[in-house]
């Protein structure tokens, strides 16, 4: 039976993903900022086929109350199989272009706090020499844009630590996934037109699953993004600073 | 974000702001503009459009809350899905009580429409099992509505067309099942008489019953078809259950509609045909038995970008007969036919719904091309048939029926008027109340 840590569980990639772990029995432990929306989606899981749905709420930036949470999930479950970290939001750019504390403030909630929290749950999964840590990390982390790069900046300090963890990780038993999403249709993204390249969060989620049984280091999902991106990587700077992205 | 809306007949066009709900416990969005509710856009008709205000749609409301696997009482949000309950509950040996001909229509919208399906003689429309629901008002208000609290506003939203307030979650009973598989006899009749004589004699004994109308034959074989009479079998039936059909799709809306005179006489004269003989028995998947149109996706599509219309009336059992024949002649009359005619008796329980469709009679389902005009005048003819008998027709699947009809087959819409919450509103109930 798998033991599944969730974290920014009420995100709708991370409710579609838990539903899969459900069907498959697993017991899970969700993290998040709303009490009554991780009941909500507990209770849902719960007929859905999980063996056991436990919660904390936990503002993620609240870095000295990562630890107790950590501790409680650890406790709860009796050791963990897949941590994924889900949270994030989707800045503003103008807002952290006129402000520095709205751009700082967004750099904490989708970098430091990642970084914070992936410290001490490394330790714990090393320790245990098993398992699969799973990080949503962003498309937009590979190469900054003038539309989102206080975003993509972000992201790109996650993929980076993470491709650092993996490595150090390996040797251990220790899977470290790095998942980068293309376009996809949630609240998060809800003010945008929406065309062909955007996926569904329950598509995203079998996608996340697959990763993790396959014990993949990075996956794109949808898989086309690998190839949009490759291209988008390559264009010399010269030519990539004339045009709009 | 203003979208254009469609409901599944493609007509009319319509154009709404959209705004997606996913909270159940959330109030509803501020706004000048009229709101709706929108499930998963399954009516036929303008019933689930509201052309220049909001659509709340409500698919994200998509949690269970609990399901009793003892009792088989299941209770869930408002957006999930009949496919999704069917997921969840036949293999723990419960089914849905009732189902329409699709199982892509969410819980709120089976609620705002009071669905039937092929048992509606046995078990009556979907409301009759719904034990509890909460109603979310624009002032804020939640009502927990039950047969015995706050009842009419339980009534008032049983076939309530989604103008009484937002259902945020719903109880249901389900149904005991032995397992997934049907057993099915399919009869072919020679005309309206046989369709009858074959539908009193199976209503006691079958739970399930609907048949197929060839719309296209006229002379002595006017009315003729196949029907379909079927119970749920046991876990383990003696038949080997035939292999579920492959998904197909239409990945594309087709320049001219697919559907006309002679594809329609063709397939009317080759689905009737294919069976040669007079009665077949098959064991079969619950899939293929209760939603054959599901097998293919969008195929809403093969009409064409003008989309078509959907007609369906229930008549009362003095007047059946004649009425029905009246009706298979006009559309037989107007060449071509319908490419789905299905015709069915309703049963005699009422449902708890106000404004509810199923009322006790022969119910007859008839799909058409939009081709204006046309299409429009041959269902006028098609409504002062059903109006003389005393019928009613379906607001679900309507697009065009006259205010003073809708009015003359629901009586009961001056009292439901009190139930409809002041910011909410529809281009159906505009185009009735005019």
């Amino acid at each position: 039976m798998q033991r599944v840590l969730i974290i920014g569980a009420t995100s709708a990639i991370a409710e579609a993903t838990a539903r899969l772990y459900a069907a498959r029995g697993a017991r899970l432990y969700l993290v998040a900022r709303n009490a009554e929306r991780l009941k909500d989606i507990a209770q849902d899981l719960l007929v859905r086929g999980a063996n056991e749905v436990d919660n904390a709420v936990l503002d993620v930036n609240h870095v000295d109350a990562h630890e107790g949470v950590l501790e409680a999930a650890w406790q709860q479950l009796g050791g963990v199989d897949i941590v994924l970290i889900a949270h994030g939001t989707l800045p503003d750019q103008m807002a952290c272009e006129a402000s520095v504390s709205v751009a700082l403030e967004e750099f904490a909630t989708n970098a430091s706090s990642t970084i914070a929290l992936l410290t001490p749950i490394a330790n714990r999964m090393a320790a245990s020499r098993q398992g699969t840590i799973a990080v949503i990390s962003s498309v937009a982390g590979d190469r900054g844009r003038a539309s989102n790069y206080l975003y993509g900046a972000a992201k790109a300090a996650v993929s980076e630590f993470l491709s650092g963890l993996r490595q150090r990780l390996g040797k251990q038993g220790v899977n470290v996934l790095t998942i980068k999403p293309g376009f996809v249709d949630t609240p998060m993204t809800r003010e945008f037109k929406k065309g062909v390249l955007w996926a569904t969060p329950e598509a995203v989620a079998s996608g996340i699953c697959r990763a993790i049984d396959r014990r993949r280091s990075v996956a794109y999902l949808p898989w086309f993004w690998m190839g949009i991106m490759l291209v988008i990587k390559h264009i010399p700077e010269a030519i990539f600073k004339r045009i709009k992205l | 974000m203003s979208i254009i809306g469609q409901s599944w007949g493609r007509y009319p066009a319509t154009e709404q702001i959209v705004v997606p709900i996913r909270d159940r416990h959330a109030s509803l969005p501020v706004s000048d503009a009229s709101m709706l509710p929108y499930g998963n856009g399954r009516s036929y008709g303008d019933s689930c459009l509201n052309h220049g205000g909001t659509l709340l749609h409500a698919r994200g409301l998509d949690r269970y809350i609990q399901f009793d696997p003892l009792t088989g009482i299941l209770k869930c949000e408002a957006g999930v899905l009949f496919s999704e309950i069917l997921g969840l509950v036949v293999p723990q040996g419960w089914f849905l009580p009732v189902t329409p001909g699709t199982k892509f229509v969410t819980v709120g919208g089976a609620i705002a429409n009071d669905v039937h399906g092929k048992n509606h003689h046995r078990a009556g429309t979907f409301g009759c099992h719904v034990r509890a629901f909460e109603l979310l008002r624009s002032n804020g208000a939640r009502l927990l509505c039950t047969p015995s609290e706050n009842a009419e506003w339980f009534a008032a939203t049983i076939g309530g067309l989604g103008l009484t307030g937002l259902v945020t979650w719903a109880t249901i009973q389900m149904r005991r099942i032995a397992g997934p598989w049907m057993s099915a006899e399919v009869h072919r009749f020679e005309n309206l008489e046989g369709f009858f004589e074959i539908s009193e004699a199976s209503d006691r004994d079958y739970e399930y019953t609907v048949a197929w109308v060839d719309c296209a034959a006229k002379g002595r074989s006017l009315g003729r078809g196949l029907f379909t009479r079927a119970n749920h079998a046991p876990a383990c039936p003696d038949q080997r259950p035939s292999s579920p059909a492959r998904r197909l799709g239409v990945p594309f809306v087709p320049p001219l509609s697919l559907i006309n005179p002679l594809t329609l006489r063709m397939f009317n004269a080759l689905y009737y045909h294919r069976q040669r003989r007079p009665v077949i028995h098959a064991t079969m998947h619950y899939e293929p038995h209760f939603y054959p149109l599901d097998g293919v996706r969008d195929w809403n599509r093969i009409y064409g970008p003008a989309g078509f219309m959907q007609y369906q009336c229930v008549v009362p059992p003095n007047e059946a007969r004649r009425a029905i024949e009246q009706l298979v002649r006009i559309v037989a009359g107007a060449g071509g036919g319908s490419f789905l005619a299905v015709l069915k008796q309703f049963g005699e329980q009422r449902s708890p719904g106000m404004l509810s469709f199923p009322r006790p009679g022969a119910t007859f389902a008839l799909d058409f091309p939009n081709k204006g005009e046309n299409t429009l005048r041959l269902l006028d003819r098609l409504d002062s048939v059903v109006a003389a008998a005393g019928g009613a027709v379906y607001p679900a699947k309507d697009a065009r029926m006259p205010g003073r009809l809708f009015r003359q087959y629901f009586p009961a819409w001056e009292s439901f008027t009190q139930y409809i919450d002041p910011r909410f509103s529809s281009s159906f109930w505009r185009r009735v109340m005019e």
